[in-house]
Order: structure tokens, then sequence, then C-alpha cells
């Protein structure tokens, strides 16, 4: 099948087997290998990204579903060589180890945001329980989001991706943000 | 650079290797794409226990986009390949051959019996369901205890035994300490306990992964391994290789707990393979492949008890394991009980002591290192039953363990297991945990709610723990039959430009070398911060080194790194004074500057490196280098320790579990970087309260991992921890240069039985005495209603998992 998305502001229209994961689409087809895959049974969110404003777990999307679709990676956040907020506050409060969790839990505390500008400490920990990580324990990523929280203007969540980049295009349809 | 900077080490600087990791510009293995690269999938056996009778592989060969098809027999028509095993350790143990892919046998459910290359990943995978197999079943031998009963069936028939190896320690024997079976007879008391250590998956979260790369002479293999420099040489000596004409890389590599301590079947088939084709290759699993395929850890059933006299002094510890290898021996299987041998110990004085373990073959994944290694076993039985003796005795379980510990200025103390403990205060570590936590208020608040009859009871759990790490002394591990040395390299390059490189042997996945690295260079050479890079885990630029695990990067790795800038100065020394026209002795170093001693004359580190760079003026018989290379080997083990203090409480009536408070207080000697240390702590918290909350590897009767997802295997999420205060008291080692101990391991061997004593705490007045781990509700309100204490049992229960697979057996119950 014949599907054109926006990855990162940048539109690719692609022949896909109708079976092909989005996340296997973007990591294979697109080189987009920042998005990493964790499991197979959709529990890690290692593989998370933005859907057209919201975060999915893109191993349980098929790329014919996103066909017109807009997505952000953790690769499309930093703007004129700025680190996204969360990215910023995940570094300073060393939210990370390996790093192989980082970019979904990165793109699923940014929805998280969105939702709830300003969560307590119980509020993030619910909020990432889909996203698995097995060198932090967890409590540093909860500090970065809420330190992120302080620095995010009111609103910055995903919806803000797509109206901030001042080269990017803004050709996503269907978005329900 | 300023003149007095402020020192790098002890500094909580961000990381250097954050930047890449959170703008996704990863390089991890499965990222890598080469011309002209082809996909492996492999077959895995359904079955736990079969004879192959036969495979047929030619429909799958038909399927499109297949290059080839591969049986085990196809790969190494001989049978002469195994996989090493690096630690025998005992003259006579018993090595079955783990080959590439099964041949003649499958002894797991997970073992590889066919390999299909593929044009895509897609396509291999798809041609796998077109092979057809033969199974002839055979009897599936599963539990330590059946598996080492008269008249088992047998894993590996043709050795006559399940029994691997049994290896003993005795302190009478040793000389450094008495008999205990008489030291048990003549005590006033002796609390014995069987404690299940469960089997546990290291769950590193990013799946394994290999690309092979044949078209050049030199063969290169990158890997998601914690040790490229073992990989290389040990795929040539496995495969035949010419060593000189294998490079490994391990890039970013996501995690591995020592779960990626190993070499596996998979690496090697690669290699082969890519050999065959010509063309590079690439096998990343998928998780459910890296539940079953990937080795497991922990596993044993200890019998332990101890003795000692009214007054709470011990007077004898004698342990029995019976310690379950899975259907093969992994690259250091057999050795981690063997770690734990010396820890059981821990931190008290215990005049007679007898330990021996028995290796056993199941047909299940192989168990190698996984977090501890042995030491959380060890930690976990010994502080579980002080908890016990205690509670004999009518004593506090504090008051216990400070009756019987290393007083601060008994160091250096050399115990009842042999290791010198060099250094260490548990008086001041626990003091600390003790006002943090408030242990007397949370003593109170436990009577209130016991008075009362809350449904809700409150207990209180303590782990006093301590490690050996820093693997290790060479010589040491030469006397354990250990297959290699415990060294680590460095070098170090002086650019022309003032730059450094600094070449490391340990190899990092998530620990953070590189800043903390850079930070002790810049402290020993004066250079700036962002001036140092570190290179590693690729064997072209990192030529020699014994990688990560055991707590060793920074107390072996970081030395070497220390040695080999000390090396720079002096060479730079030398030639700093021929460029002043001073004496060498009168030279100072300090701040990155040479300066002679009651003069302002002096000349910066970088300015010498240029000089030698240029090398038109350097004194006689001076090579024109500053590089510099050391291997350091440590005299002894580092033995960082601390007290963890956990509040439970614990709903009778449901049997949930909920971590009020936890408190760490450890004192690992020096910190380079606190943010690392820390996270450190965090994360190995988290994995040791989740082996005692949460995680069970779950075999049903016939050998299937029922816990094969993470779906059913419960890694715990931010919803299932608590927040940790993490503190630190600081007694330098005296066995290294830089005082530090090591910080990897800490958290995870001791959190575990701190849960588990909380637990038992809350609950002791309902009679309940230990609860198998991991402590799920169903089991915790079993102990409470009827007395269960061994709920569970191997097959029996998804400890607190989902159960969805094992329907046939109940799931959780
Ligand atoms: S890879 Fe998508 S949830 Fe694990
Ligand atoms: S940082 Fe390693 S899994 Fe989260």
């Amino acid at each position: 099948m014949r599907i054109t998305v926006t990855v990162d502001g940048t539109s690719y229209t692609d022949d896909v087997e109708p079976r092909t994961l989005l996340v296997h689409h973007l990591r294979e087809k697109l080189g987009k290998t920042g998005t990493v895959v964790g499991c197979d049974t959709s529990n890690c969110g290692a593989c998370t990204v933005h859907l057209n404003g919201q975060s999915v777990k893109s191993c349980s999307v098929l790329a014919v579903q996103a066909d017109g679709g807009e997505v952000t990676t953790v690769e499309g956040l930093a703007r004129d060589g700025q680190l996204h907020p969360v990215q910023q506050a995940f570094r300073d409060n060393h939210a990370l180890q390996c790093g192989f969790c980082t970019p979904g839990m990165i793109m699923q505390s940014i929805d998280l945001l969105a939702d709830n500008p300003n969560p307590d400490e119980e509020a993030v920990r619910e909020g990432l329980e889909g996203n698995l990580c097995r060198c932090t324990g967890y409590q540093n990523i909860v500090r970065a989001v809420r330190d992120a929280a302080g620095h995010m203007r009111p609103g910055a969540g995903p919806e803000a991706e797509q109206v901030a980049g001042g080269e990017r295009t803004t050709t996503g349809v269907g978005g329900d943000s | 650079m300023t003149a007095m900077a402020e020192p790098e080490v002890g500094r909580a600087r961000v990381r250097k290797e954050d930047e890449r990791l959170i703008t996704g510009r990863t390089r991890w293995t499965d990222n890598i794409a080469l011309p002209g690269m082809v996909h492996m999938a492999l077959l895995r056996s359904p079955t736990a226990h079969a004879r192959i009778t036969a495979i047929d592989t030619s429909a799958a060969k038909e399927m499109s986009g297949v290059i080839a098809v591969y049986t085990g027999d196809d790969l190494d028509p001989g049978g002469e390949v195994g996989m090493p095993n690096a630690w025998p350790i005992t003259p006579d143990q018993k090595t079955p051959r783990r080959p590439m892919l099964a041949q003649g046998t499958v002894n797991f459910a997970g073992e590889a019996v066919a390999a299909v290359i593929a044009r895509s990943a897609a396509e291999a995978e798809d041609a796998l369901a077109e092979i057809d197999v033969d199974y002839e079943d055979l009897p599936v031998v599963l539990g330590l205890d059946n598996a080492v009963a008269d008249g088992a069936p047998l894993v590996h028939e043709d050795m006559g035994t399940n029994k691997s190896a049994e290896w003993i320690f005795d302190s009478a024997a040793a000389g450094s300490g008495g008999d205990v079976q008489q030291a048990m007879s003549s005590s006033d008391v002796v609390v014995t306990r069987r404690f299940r250590q469960q089997r546990l998956v290291p769950a590193f979260m990013e799946p394994r992964s290999v690309v092979v790369d044949p078209t050049a002479p030199q063969l290169t293999m990158w890997s998601a391994t914690q040790v490229p420099h073992i990989l290389k040489t040990m795929v040539a000596m496995t495969l035949g290789l010419p060593e000189h004409q294998v490079r490994v890389i391990a890039p970013d590599v996501g995690g591995g707990f020592g779960g990626k301590l190993a070499v596996t079947p998979e690496e090697c088939a690669a290699v082969v393979v890519a050999q065959k084709l010509g063309k590079p290759v690439k096998w990343t699993e998928s998780r459910s492949e890296t539940m079953v395929s990937a080795h497991h850890g922990r596993d044993q059933m200890q019998d332990i008890s101890i003795s000692a006299s009214r007054d709470g002094t011990i007077t004898g510890l004698k342990v029995d394991l019976l310690a379950d290898m899975g259907a093969y021996l992994g690259i250091v299987g057999g050795g981690v009980p063997v770690l734990g041998a010396f820890m059981f110990n821990a931190i008290y004085k215990i005049p007679a002591y007898r330990f021996s373990c028995t290796t056993v073959f199941t047909n299940t994944t192989l168990t190698d290192a996984y977090r501890g290694a042995g030491r959380p076993e060890a930690t976990f039985a010994i502080e579980r039953i002080m908890d016990e003796l205690a509670a004999e005795l009518g004593m506090d379980p504090m008051q216990l363990r400070e009756k019987n510990w290393i007083k601060h200025d008994e160091f250096p103390y050399t115990t009842v297991s042999t290791l010198t403990y060099d250094s260490g205060n548990y008086e001041a570590a626990t003091a600390k945990a003790m006002q943090l936590f408030d242990y007397d208020g949370l003593r109170r608040e436990q009577a209130e709610r016991r008075a009362r009859g809350d449904r809700v009871q409150l207990g209180i759990g303590i782990s006093t723990f301590t490690e050996m790490c820093g693997l290790a002394p060479s010589r040491v591990l030469g006397s354990l039959d250990y297959g290699a040395g415990g060294w680590e390299h460095a070098a170090i390059r002086m650019l022309p430009t003032g730059k450094v490189e600094v070449v490391t042997g340990a190899s990092p996945h998530g620990q953070g070398h590189e800043t903390a690295w850079s930070q002790i260079v810049a402290d020993q050479l004066g250079v700036g911060f962002d001036d140092i890079e570190i290179l590693h885990g690729d064997t072209q630029s990192s030529h020699k080194g014994l990688d990560t695990y055991g707590s060793r990067s920074l107390a072996v790795g970081g030395i070497a790194v220390v040695k080999a800038a000390e090396k720079v100065i002096a060479k730079a020394r030398k030639v700093a004074a021929h460029l002043m026209e001073a004496s060498e002795d009168d030279l100072e170093f300090a701040d990155g500057k040479f300066t002679v001693r009651g003069t302002d004359t002096s000349t910066a580190i970088q300015d010498v490196a240029l000089a030698v760079f240029a090398a038109h003026d350097l004194p006689e018989g001076v090579e024109p280098t500053l590089d510099s290379e050391a291997v350091y080997d440590p005299e002894n083990f580092s033995f960082p320790h601390g007290t963890h203090l956990c509040a439970a409480e614990v709903d009778t009536d449901t049997g949930q579990v909920r971590l009020r408070s936890y408190v760490s207080v450890d004192d690992i000697g020096k910190v380079i970087n606190p943010l690392i240390v820390e996270g450190q702590m965090h994360g190995g918290l988290a994995q040791g309260i989740a082996q005692a909350l949460y995680e069970e590897a779950v075999y049903d009767e016939f050998g299937t991992l029922t816990s094969g997802t993470f779906a059913d295997y419960l890694v715990p999420s931010a919803m299932d921890l608590p927040s940790f205060t993490t503190d630190r008291t600081e007694t330098a080692a005296t066995s290294n240069p830089l005082g530090v101990k090591g910080v990897g391991e800490a958290g995870t061997i001791a959190s575990t039985p701190a849960v588990v004593n909380a637990v038992v705490d809350a609950v002791r007045h309902h009679g309940v005495d230990d609860i198998e781990m991991p402590l799920s509700p169903m089991r915790v309100w079993r102990a409470v209603h009827k007395g269960d204490t061994a709920a569970g049992g191997p097959g029996a229960e998804a400890g607190g998992g989902l159960g969805s697979i094992d329907s046939a057996h109940g799931g959780a119950q």
C-alpha cells in the first residue's frame, strides 16, 4: 500500500506491506532509528512517538494507519539546536542511564505534561506506567518530568510541536488534539 | 584554565553521554545497516527436552527472499563447537557441549534449532514457520530437588548425573575458623531455614543484537554485549578464528546487568553464517526470544543454619546450596554461587563456617550472572536468618547485628571465609540510616498497630550488607580456577592541540564511564573536562580489556586510568624540566602546570604535548611521545557496605504490600560523581525490590516458560516503586589510590532481604516466619491466613504475575 506520512517535519511517501508496524517503518524505511523496539507485547513503551499530537506505542500501530498523519519522534523535538525542555530536564536530572527507554519516556512525558501541566509525583508515576525502565528505578525520571513542568510554557505539549517548528510542514490531518 | 580549578572528582556533573541519547542519535546494534546485509532468524524449540529425529528445511528454502536455511549440522558438521565456560569450579566439573544450533537433542524450550537467512528480517521470520522438525519427547527435568533425586531422569544422558560440580569451603580445613559441626552442637540456639532464590530474568531493555561483517580480512562484529574484549578472544577460540582477524565493537548497549556477560550461540552462529555467505549478517531478537534464550539469574535452594549463644553471639554458620544451572553452563554459570560463598558471613565475626554448593542441570534456560551474581543470594540468606535468629532470641534485630559485626576499629579484618576487608564503618552507616528512617518512631507505630489489631500492619526490615566487588585480583581468580585474570587496561593519548583521548578496557552500557573517567583524568592531568574524550567498546581502538561487570569498572578500570595518567606526567616532567632548563626534582605539578619551585616559571602540560609532537628539542634519549598505558591488577577486592531500612505496610485482608519508606545509607568509599552514584543506587534498589515483590521466571510442568513476555514477567513500572531516600557515609578504600569501592550492585544486593524482612516482621505475630519470593498478595495472604510459607513453588504459580499463559495450571491461582 502506498502511504504518506510526515515524520519530524518531512513528508515521506512509500509503499509498505499492510502488516508493517509503524515502528518498523520509522526505523527501517525512514532511518528514524532514534525510536526503538523493546518488546513484542506492547508493554515497554520504548517505541513511543506522537501521532497527530497524541503519544502512541508505535509497535501497536500499523504504518498504514499513520497514512496522512504527522509523526513526531524523539529526533524531531530539538529546535535549532535547542533541546526540548523535557529533553533538557532528563539530562539535568540524570533521568537516563543506558538510554534505551529514554526516547519513549521523553515522548510519553511530553504527552503527560500536555494533559497535566503540573503533575504531582503520583500523577507522573501513573502517567508513565506503560513505559518500562530497567536502569533508573524511575526516581530521577519522575524528578525530571516535574522539573520540566516548571520550565515549560503552558500548553507546550505535543500540539506545540506542530506549530513551533518554523521550517516544518503542517500537513497532518485527522489529528484529534 | 583557571589557576585553582575546583576538583572534578566529587562534582555532580551531568553526563557527557546524554546529549546523543536524549535526541535519538544513537548507535544501537540493531540500527546498523550495511550494504548487502542479510538477516538471520532462529527457529527455537517449543519443547524442553526431546530428541530431534528429522529437520526438513526444503519448504522454507523456497520462500520469498530466503537465501539459506541452516541446521546445527550444517554449521558444525563435526559437532565440535561448544560455547565457552570460563569458570570450571572444580577439576571434575561436568560441562556439556552447548552447540550453536541444537544437534541431536534439544535441552530447553527456546534452544535454537535452525537458522533462516533472508533478504529482510520479516522474510526470515516468515520462513521459520515452514521448517518442519520432528521431536521425540524425552522426560523433562525441572526443579532442583527433582533433578538431584535418586533415579531422576537425566538432562544429559551421557553424563550419568544431573550434578555438574560440588564446591566446598570449610573454615576448619582452610585454617580460617573452627569446625562448624562442633560449634553448632555446643551452642545454645540453632536456627535453620530453607530459602528459595527464585529465578529472575535480567530484562535489559535493549534486546540482544549482533551484526557480523565478513567482507574484509579482519571480520567485524558489532554486538549488544557487556564484554567486547572477552567476546573477541572467546569467539576466536571457540570457532578457531585467528584472533587478530576479529574486531568486536560494542556500540551503544542498552543495559546488561550481567545478562549481556555472555558469549552466545547466536553470536557464533552469525559469524559462521556470515563467513559461509560472505555477506554481512544481522540478528536481532524479539523480547519473547530474549526471555527464553538469554540467560536467567539466581535460582538457588539455600539450606542455612546459624548457631549462637543466648546472648546473641554467633558461633557458627552452615550453608548448603543447590544451584540451578539450566540446561548448560554459561560463561561463568557455575562460578556464580561460588562468588556467594565468601559473602554469607557478611559483616559478621563468625568463628566457624562451612559452605557447600552443588550445581545442577535442569531442562531450562541457563542461568548465569545477574546483577550481584551470587552475592545477592548470599546476602539475602544471611540477612534473613539474622532476623530469624533475633526473633528466636527475642532480641532487636539491629542489636543482634551490632553485637556481631566487625567494629570500625577492627579493620583490616580477615573473615572466616578468608577475605580481608580493608575498611568500613558499619556503626556510622547504621546510625545515619536509623536517624533518616526514624527507626524508633516506626517501631512505636508498629507496636500501636499491633495493639489495636489494625488491618494494615507495619513491618521494619533491616539489611546491613557488604559485598566483594571490583572483580578482581588475578591471583585470587586463579586460585578459584577462573579462566582469566581480573586486571584492567587504560591508555592516555596526549594530542598536539592539548586535547586528550583516554582509552579504557571497561565497556559501559549505561554506567556513565565517559563522564566519570573524564572527571578523573581532568584532575590527574589538570586539563578541562570537555577536552577529554573517552574511547571504549571497540577492540580496534581499545585493544585490551576485561570489560564491565562485578562493579569493577571504577575500582579496577578507573585505577588503570590513574596509573596511565601518572606515567604521562612522569614523561612530561622530563620534557618540562628540559624546556625550562630546570632540574626535574625542582618541578611541581599542579592544575596542569609544571612550575619551578619557588619561581613563577611554569609550563602547561598542553605546551609540553605540543613540544613533544614537534620533537625539535627533547632531552637526550626521550621518545617523542607522552602517550602512556597501564594495566592495573588490584591487590584486593573492594568492600562497599551499607545499612538499608525498609518500612512495609501489609494489608492483612488482601496480602497487599506497600513500601512506605526505604532508606539506604551506603559506604562506597570516595565518590567520583554523586549524580551517577545516586542513579546506580536507585536502579539497583529497584531490581532488588523487584525480586522481593514482583519478578519470577515460572516454568510449567512441561518446561515452558510461562512468564515469557513483559505482560507476564513483572518488571516494575514507576507505579510499583516508592521514592527512595539514599544517602552515604564515606570510608575511603585503602586498597586503591582513589579510595573507591564500586556501586553498581550495592542496591540490588542489599534491598531484597530488607523488603522481605519488613514484610515478615509485619506479620510475624500471625506466626509467619518466612514467605517465598516474590511476595505476591496471594502468597502473603496465604502465609497470614493459612500458615503456608512456601506458597507457590516452581511451576505452581506465576508469582504476582498475570499468569495469563499458564491457564492449564491455574496461573496466579
Ligand atoms: S516496543 Fe512498543 S511497547 Fe515495547
Ligand atoms: S535508562 Fe536504561 S532502560 Fe531506562
